[in-house]
């Protein structure tokens, strides 16, 4: 059970590693997108700083969500996934498995690179602390419930938008939390209460999306 | 009655049934619909702060009701259709997917052009109104899933998967949303407790929410009716039906 769990995403992430593209062109995405908002803010160095944290997570939540769409396609082409879900062992695991390789590949450059974007946007140290912090716990459930969506639409051929309609409105919570965090870091407010909640969400789609996934994919793959 | 429901949800008696109660379905709707904006319209006294505005309420806030009745039915239809594998039930959800998004659009248009006059704003970024807005997406998100894959059986359990997913994220959405200051008066009639809501007012809201509900039903057993005719069009009961007349 853990052997299959372990090659399955050692293979994912050896799939990564040889495409470059993988996982450079969501991180790419996110600074463009950033970089995008502070045109628009104009050179009011207040707007910018206001708006920042908000304008640094709709652009890593984009990003995560539109990287998403390939997660499941060259397996369901090539008939890895029928062989995945005949395997004796269990969905859901080989899911998380997907899940996992799919943050450590678009979740972690992402926080690499949030910090920079935070000083673009003129926070403080603190509230970039903040964010990255935010970030972390937050992308993985991205992950989780974009891995959900990604199976309900892997039998379309252009699903990016409609994934991203299907699963933005689920993260608008993790949006909230994430974002008043930041901005009540920056007024030197409590942030301990946003950061469980984070948690508790991240804990919640832990659980529950690995089957909800699984099912989707086993309707998805029925004939 | 288990027999009884079980043979209910095939297609053929469900049709058959429907058949014969949708002409009363509609005109109850219309009775109840016109009885209520009567009462609702001139019965009901003048509100002491906001005269006579107030009166969109008896459109309002029965299709709010129905638009997070209707999502809740779906959920709970979309289980049952995945769990005991009715059909049925998955062309129920199909088919009340539209009504439900569209009670939820006139939620928002009726709730705009009331707050115009009341909060001097067309829309407010306030928890009621996100809520309902993302509720509309969820609907839609149902829609266009459903409408994407080419094989109906197949998008309709898809969009059942879909549709438990998002029952569990409503009430997190809605809770999270609340987090903002809001702007919108709070709930003013409910089950538990006495209602803020004066009983001259609240008696053409009730008759205004059971004559929605009864369009709904109305609406529901066409569109199910239309689903089966194009699904089933080729099945023996059909053709003999045709023939009796």
């Amino acid at each position: 059970m853990t052997r299959a769990f372990g090659a399955l995403l050692k293979r994912d992430l050896t799939l990564v590693v040889r495409t470059p593209g993988d996982y450079t062109t969501p991180v790419i995405f996110f600074v463009v997108c950033t970089t995008l908002f502070s045109f628009v803010a104009g050179k009011d160095i207040a707007v910018l700083k206001s708006i920042g944290p908000g304008v640094i997570w709709v652009s890593a939540l984009l990003a995560s969500m539109l990287s998403l769409e390939g997660l499941f396609r060259s397996d369901y082409e090539d008939g890895t996934l029928e062989q995945i879900l005949t395997a004796l062992a269990p969905l859901p695991l080989m899911v998380l498995a997907k899940a996992i390789a799919h943050w450590i590949s678009t979740g972690v450059p992402l926080l690499l690179i949030s910090p920079i974007l935070g000083i673009l946007m003129n926070l403080d140290s603190h509230s970039t602390a903040i964010l990255v912090v935010t970030i972390a716990i937050s992308t993985p459930t991205f992950s989780l419930i974009g891995i959900f969506g990604s199976a309900l639409v892997i039998s379309q051929k252009k699903a990016g938008m409609l994934l991203s309609l299907l699963t933005l409105p689920l993260c608008v919570p993790i949006l909230i939390f994430s974002v008043s965090a930041v901005s009540a870091a920056a007024d030197q407010l409590p942030i301990a209460g946003h950061l469980m909640l984070l948690g508790a969400f991240f804990v919640f789609t832990l659980t529950l999306s690995p089957f909800a996934t699984a099912g989707a994919l086993r309707i998805m793959l029925s004939n | 009655m288990w027999l009884w429901f079980h043979k209910l949800s095939t297609a053929r008696h469900f049709y058959a049934l429907a058949t014969r109660l949708t002409p009363w379905l509609g005109w109850l709707t219309g009775l109840t619909i016109a009885l209520g904006l009567y009462m609702g319209l001139v019965v009901a006294p003048i509100d002491y702060q906001q005269k006579d505005a107030y009166r969109i309420m008896f459109v309002h806030v029965p299709s709010a009701w129905m638009s997070m009745m209707i999502y809740t039915m779906m959920a709970v239809s979309g289980a049952i259709g995945l769990i005991w594998r009715i059909k049925l039930a998955h062309v129920a959800c199909t088919a009340a997917a539209t009504i439900g998004a569209s009670f939820t659009l006139i939620t928002l248009v009726t709730g705009s052009i009331w707050g115009k006059p009341m909060w001097g704003a067309w829309w407010a970024w306030d928890a009621r109104l996100t809520s309902e807005l993302i509720l509309l997406f969820l609907y839609l998100g149902f829609i266009a899933l459903e409408s994407a894959i080419p094989d109906r059986a197949k998008g309709q359990k898809a969009g059942a998967i879909l549709l438990l997913a998002g029952v569990v994220n409503i009430p997190i959405i809605h809770y999270s949303v609340l987090w903002w200051h809001t702007l919108h008066q709070t709930a003013s009639v409910s089950k538990f407790g006495i209602p803020s809501i004066h009983i001259s007012m609240l008696i053409p809201l009730l008759v205004m929410t059971v004559g929605f509900t009864l369009l709904f039903l109305t609406i529901l057993a066409l569109r199910m009716r239309a689903m089966i005719l194009e699904t089933e069009h080729q099945s023996k009961w059909l053709r003999q039906l045709e023939e009796s007349g």
